[in-house]
C-alpha cells in the first residue's frame, strides 16, 4: 500500500517543531508499524535526508521504549498493544497518518518522537522500591505465602511497562495510571507493607514535583494503556494516599 | 595445556566447598574505603542492575550506564518464560548437584565445573531475594511459590511471572537500583553508549562514553569496571533480541586486550515466529515454556506439506496418523522437552527435507490442541461435569492455556493474525543467545585487570548450549551473589589509590580515537545505509555460521566478511551531525563492530573440528545426525586475544578438566 504520512519533525528542546509530510510506497501487512517506519527512514537517508528519530528496542510490547502518537491516540488505533506491536494490516492503502511524541509538559521533546521520560524513574527512586538489602539469607521464599488471588492482582500493576502512553492520553497530562500501578503493587503484598505508608505519600509528592497533572477521572488513561492497567489502581492509590496522610499528620 | 595467558582461579578443594571457601577468603574492604572507591557498571539488565545496587549497597560509589532511556528497559526485559532455581518446592527430586549436572550436560561439555556448581548453589538465594523486593512471581492456590518445567530436565524447577519473568524480575533490580540512585549511591547515565575502555598502566581505570542525546564524548573514571552488556546475537540482523542489543562494549574490551570465549557457540532458539519479509527487523520468541504443553508436528507425507505450502489443507484437516511428531518420535523419554540445539536441528532437517508448513517451507507447527483437551477434561471432571461435550471441554481447557499462556498467544495472534487457540502454531528456529562472550575468571575478571564481564556479556557459565530459563539464573547470580563479592579481592589494592584523574594521556587517547572513528563514519557519506551492510552480514552469518556449519562455508564467510567490512569503510552512508541526537550513527557504531566480530565467530567455528551443543560442523555426527563431540581433541575454551585483525586472532586454550562428572555422548533419547 502508499500511504502519506504527516511526522513531527523537531531538531531539539530548544529549538520549535512542525509537522512534514512524506509519502511512503510498497507497505504490506504484515510489516509492523515501526517497520513501516524502517522503510521511510532508509528512503530519506538514501536522498541524504536526516531520519526520524523515535525510540524504540524489544519491538515486542515489553521494554516500553516506543512511544508514538498516530493518529492522536498513544500507541495508535488498536487496543492493548504498544506502538511496536501495530502491524500495517490496521490501514489501507492510501490513507494518511499523523504520527506524534508523547506530549506533555513532564515528557520534553528530545527530538522528532523521542522524549524524556526520565521523570518515571525519578518518582520510582522516590518509593517505587521494597528496602531490602542483597545478602544470601534473606527468609527462604515461601516463608511468606501471599494469597493467589493478590498475587494475580499484584503482578496484573506491575505488568506496566512505564511507556507513558497514560500520560499523553490525559488531557490534564496526569501520570495517577503509572504511579497507581506500582503502589498497587506494593500495597497488595505482604513485602510492601512496612513501608506502605512512605511509599505513597513520597510517590505522590514527586509526581506533583515533576509537573504532572491532576488526575479528573476521565479514564483517558486506562482506555489507552497497552498493558490494559485498571483504574482500579486509582482508586486503590487513592485510598492509599488518604490513609496514608491522615496517619502522618 | 591452558595456556599460561589464562588463570581461571578456580579455588582448590571438593567441588561442593569451593565457593563457600573462596567467599570467606576473598579480601574485605571495609566500609569507610569503599566510600572511596568508584566502580563503572556498563549495562542495566539483571546482570547490570543487579550488580550495581549490590555493590551501592555494600558502599561502593557505582556510575550504571545503558543506551535505552531509562535502566528498566534493558533487553532483560524481554525474557518470557521463566527462572530456574535449585528450590525442590515440588519434592521431585531437584538438588543444587542436579542443577549442576543438567547444566554441564546441558552445555555439551563444554563449560567449567566449579562456575556452573557455584551458579547451581546461589541459585535458590536468589528466589528468596526476589521475592523480598515484591517480586509478584507465579503462586498456586495455597499462596505458595508455583513451578514450570524447561527442555533438557526432568524435574519442575522454573520460577515464573506468567510468560513476563524478565521484566517482572528486572523491575525488582531496577527498584533495588531506584532505591540507591535516590540515595545517591549511584550515578544513572542514560542514553549513553560506551564506545572504549580506558586502560592506564595496564589496569582498566574508567571508560568513554556518547551521550546519545548530546553527542558529548565524556570521560569516566573509575578503580574497576563491570561489563553487563549482554548478547550479541544481533551480528545475525534478525535475532529474537531488542534491536539496540549490540557487541560494542565488548568489542572494545576485546580489542584492548580481553580474550573472547568461544564466540561461535550460538543458541539458536527452536520457537520462533517465523520469517516473513524482506523488511522484517526482528524475530519474536514463543517461550520454551510452550513445549511444556505444545507439541510440536510437521505432516508426515510429503503431499501434505505442500498441499499445505500452497494453501489447499488445513493443519487441523491433517489426520492424527498422517502427523509426525519429530521430536516425540526422535526422543522419547524427553519428548517435545529436549534442549533448545536438539530441537532446532530436529526442526531443520524436517524443513530441509521437505516438510516445512509455510510459503518459503521453513515453520514446523506446535500445536495445543491436545492440551487444551486434556485441561478441558480435568477442569470439568473438577466441576462434576459429568457428560460435558466437546466444545464445553475446548472452553474450559481454553481458559486454562490462556491463563498460563495468555500473553504469549496475544502476542503471536497480534503479528501472525492467525488465532493460536484455535489453530497450531507456525514457529522456526532463530537466534536467540550467545553463550559465548568475554573470557572470565572465577572471580569474573577479564583478562585485562579490574575489567570484569557479567550476564551474557561473559562466557562462563553454559558452554556450548544454554538450557532455557538459566540466563536469568545468571545474570542475577553474577549481579547480586558473586561480583560484589569476588571485586573485593581486587579493589582491596586500591583503597589508597585515591580518585583516578580523567586527565590521564591514556583518557586522551581514547577519546580521540573514539572522536576520530565518528569523524570518519560521518565523512565517508558512501551510498549504502547502514541496514542494508548489517542485513548482509546477518546473511553470511546465517547462512554459513548458524544452524549448521562446514570448513568451507565458513572459509568463504570468513573472506566474505572481510570483504564487506572493507566496502562497509569505503561506501557507507551515515546522515547527521556528531553533536546531536543520531540514530544512524548509533547504529553505524555497532555494525562496524559486528562487521568485525563475525569474522572471528566464524574462526572460532572454523577452528573447532567437532560438533558440540549448538555447534554443529556438518562433517561431525553420528550415523544418527546428533553432534559428534571430540573430547580428547576439544575439551577446551577457546580464548582469542585481538592481534589486529579479526582473522589473526590468536588462540590461547583453557583446558576443561572434569573431575566431578563423567563426559558422554549426551542422550535425550
Ligand atoms: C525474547 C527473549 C526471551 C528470553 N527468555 C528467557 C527466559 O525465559 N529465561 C532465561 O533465563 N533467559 C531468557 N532469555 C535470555 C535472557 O533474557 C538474557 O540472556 C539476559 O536477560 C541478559 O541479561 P544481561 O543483564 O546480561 O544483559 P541485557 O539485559 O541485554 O542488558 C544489557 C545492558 O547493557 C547495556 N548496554 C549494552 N551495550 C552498551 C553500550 N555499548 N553502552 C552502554 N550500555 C550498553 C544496555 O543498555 C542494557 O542495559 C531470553 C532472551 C530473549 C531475547
Ligand atoms: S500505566 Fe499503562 S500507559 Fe501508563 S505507563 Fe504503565 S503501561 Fe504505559
Ligand atoms: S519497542 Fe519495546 S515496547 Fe515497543
Amino acid at each position: 500500500m502508499k500511504l502519506t504520512l504527516k511526522i513531527w519533525r523537531q531538531n531539539n528542546t530548544q529549538t520549535k517543531g512542525e509537522l512534514k509530510t512524506y509519502q511512503v510506497d510498497n507497505i504490506t501487512d504484515d510489516m509492523s508499524f515501526l517497520e513501516m517506519i524502517d522503510v521511510l527512514n532508509e528512503g530519506l537517508v538514501q536522498k541524504n535526508e536526516g531520519p526520524v528519530a523515535f525510540d524504540h528496542d524489544c519491538r515486542e510490547g515489553i521494554c516500553g521504549m516506543c512511544s508514538m502518537v498516530i493518529n492522536g491516540k498513544p500507541h495508535g488505533p488498536s487496543d492493548a498493544v504498544t506502538t511496536c506491536q501495530l502491524h500495517m494490516r490496521e490501514f489501507k492503502d492510501g490513507d494518511t497518518i499523523f504520527i506524534e511524541p508523547f506530549r506533555a509538559n513532564a515528557f520534553p521533546v528530545l527530538k522528532d518522537l523521542v522524549v524524556d521520560r526520565g521523570a518515571f524513574d525519578r518518582i520510582q527512586q522516590a518509593g517505587g522500591f521494597v528496602s531490602v538489602n542483597t545478602s544470601g539469607n534473606t527468609i527462604d521464599a515461601n516463608a511468606i505465602p501471599v494469597p493467589k488471588e493478590n498475587a494475580d492482582m499484584a503482578f496484573d500493576a506491575a505488568t506496566c511497562i512505564g511507556c507513558g502512553a497514560c500520560v499523553a492520553a490525559c488531557k490534564n497530562s496526569s501520570a495517577m495510571l503509572f504511579v497507581s500501578a506500582k503502589v498497587s503493587q506494593f500495597a497488595l503484598l505482604p513485602q510492601g507493607a512496612p513501608e506502605r505508608k512512605e511509599r505513597v505519600l513520597k510517590m505522590v509528592e514527586q509526581m506533583d514535583k515533576e509537573g504532572f497533572g491532576a488526575c479528573t477521572n476521565t479514564g483517558a488513561c486506562a482506555a489507552e494503556c497497552p498493558k490494559e492497567i485498571s483504574l482500579e489502581n486509582i482508586a486503590r492509590l487513592n485510598r492509599e494516599y488518604l490513609s496514608a496522610s491522615f496517619s502522618s499528620k | 595445556m591452558t595456556s599460561d595467558k589464562l588463570n581461571s582461579r578456580i579455588p582448590e578443594g571438593p567441588l561442593a566447598d569451593k565457593w563457600s571457601k573462596h567467599k570467606n577468603s576473598v579480601r574485605l574492604v571495609n566500609p569507610a574505603n569503599k566510600r572511596q572507591i568508584d566502580v563503572i557498571v556498563v549495562g542495566t539488565g539483571l546482570a547490570g542492575a543487579s550488580a550495581a545496587a549490590t555493590l551501592a549497597e555494600m558502599g561502593y560509589k557505582v556510575k550504571a550506564f545503558c543506551f535505552q532511556d531509562s535502566p528498566r528497559r534493558a533487553h532483560s526485559i524481554a525474557a518470557q518464560g521463566g527462572i530456574n532455581a535449585a528450590k525442590n518446592y515440588q519434592n521431585d527430586g531437584d538438588s543444587v548437584y542436579r542443577l549442576f549436572y543438567d547444566t554441564i550436560k546441558g552445555g555439551d561439555y563444554r563449560s567449567r565445573e566449579a562456575n556452573v556448581y557455584r551458579l547451581a548453589e546461589v541459585s535458590a538465594s536468589i528466589i528468596d531475594q526476589c521475592v523480598a523486593q515484591g517480586v509478584p512471581f507465579a503462586r498456586e492456590y495455597g499462596g505458595l511459590l508455583d513451578n514450570r518445567s524447561f527442555g533438557g530436565v526432568q524435574v519442575s524447577r522454573t520460577f515464573y511471572a506468567k510468560g513476563q519473568t524478565g521484566q517482572q524480575l528486572l523491575l525488582g533490580a531496577y527498584s533495588a537500583m531506584s532505591r540507591q540512585i535516590g540515595k545517591g549511591n549511584i550515578k544513572l547515565y542514560n542514553r549513553h553508549e560506551m564506545l572504549d575502555v580506558v586502560l592506564v598502566d595496564g589496569k582498566c581505570r574508567g571508560i568513554i562514553a556518547r551521550n546519545n542525546v548530546t553527542g558529548e564524548i565524556e570521560r569516566h573514571s573509575a578503580h574497576a569496571v563491570a561489563l553487563c552488556t549482554g548478547g550479541y546475537g544481533n551480528v545475525f540482523f534478525l535475532s529474537t533480541n531488542a534491536m539496540g542489543s549490540n557487541v560494542t562494549a565488548a568489542w572494545k574490551a576485546h580489542k584492548k586486550g580481553a580474550f573472547m570465549a568461544n564466540p561461535c557457540f550460538t543458541q539458536i532458539h527452536p520457537t520462533c515466529i517465523p520469517v516473513s519479509g524482506h523488511y522484517q527487523s526482528k524475530l519474536t520468541l514463543m517461550s520454551e515454556s510452550l513445549r511444556n504443553d505444545g507439541r510440536i508436528w510437521v505432516p508426515a507425507k510429503l503431499e501434505d506439506a505442500e498441499a499445505i505450502r500452497q494453501g489447499k489443507k488445513k493443519p487441523t484437516e491433517i489426520a492424527e496418523a498422517d502427523r509426525d511428531y519429530y521430536l516425540e518420535r526422535r526422543y522419547p523419554s524427553f519428548g517435545n522437552l529436549v534442549p533448545r540445539d536438539v530441537a532446532s536441528r530436529a526442526a531443520k532437517e524436517r524443513c530441509d527435507a521437505g516438510f516445512g508448513v509455510n510459503a518459503t517451507g521453513e515453520a514446523v507447527y506446535l500445536d495445543f490442541a491436545s492440551a487444551i483437551e486434556r485441561y478441558g477434561e480435568i477442569e470439568a471432571n473438577m466441576k462434576g461435569m459429568k457428560n460435558a461435550t466437546k466444545e464445553q471441554v475446548i472452553e474450559l481447557g481454553t481458559k486454562v492455556v490462556e491463563k498460563k499462556y495468555g500473553n504469549l498467544f496475544q502476542m503471536y495472534e497480534k503479528i501472525t493474525a492467525d488465532n493460536p487457540y484455535k489453530t497450531p502454531m507456525k514457529i522456526y528456529p532463530a537466534v536467540h543467545y550467545t553463550m559465548g562472550g568475554i573470557w572470565v575468571d572465577y572471580n569474573l575478571m577479564t583478562t585485562v585487570p579490574g575489567l570484569y564481564a557479567c550476564g551474557e556479556a561473559n562466557f562462563s557459565d553454559h558452554g556450548a548450549n544454554r538450557l532455557g530459563a538459566s540466563a536469568l539464573m545468571q545474570g542475577l547470580a553474577d549481579g547480586y551473589f558473586v561480583l560484589p563479592y569476588t571485586i573485593g579481592e581486587y579493589l582491596a589494592d586500591d583503597i589508597r589509590t585515591g580518585k583516578i584523574s580523567e586527565n590521564h594521556p591514556a583518557f586522551e587517547t581514547a577519546e580521540k580515537e573514539v572522536n576520530e572513528t565518528i569523524q570518519k563514519l560521518l565523512s565517508i557519506n558512501g551510498s549504502q545505509t547502514v541496514d542494508s551492510f548489517h542485513r548482509r552480514l546477518g546473511k553470511i552469518m546465517w547462512d554459513e555460521c548458524g544452524m549448521a556449519r562446514t570448513e568451507e562455508g565458513l572459509k568463504k564467510a570468513i573472506a566474505q566478511i572481510s570483504a564487506l567490512r572493507e566496502e562497509f569503510w569505503r561506501d557507507v552512508k551515515v546522515t547527521g551531525a556528531a553533536n546531536e541526537l543520531n540514530t544512524e550513527l548509533e547504529k553505524a557504531l555497532r555494525v562496524a563492530d559486528f562487521l568485525e566480530l563475525g569474522e572471528l565467530m566464524c574462526l572460532d567455528a572454523l577452528t573447532r573440528n567437532e560438533s558440540c551443543g549448538g555447534h554443529f560442523r556438518e562433517e561431525y555426527q553420528t550415523p544418527d545426525g546428533e553432534a559428534l563431540r571430540d573430547d580428547n581433541d576439544f575439551a577446551f575454551v577457546s580464548a582469542w586475544e585481538y592481534t589486529g585483525e579479526p582473522s589473526k586472532a590468536v588462540l590461547h586454550k583453557e583446558d576443561l578438566k572434569f573431575e566431578n562428572i563423567k563426559l558422554v555422548q549426551r542422550s535425550y533419547k
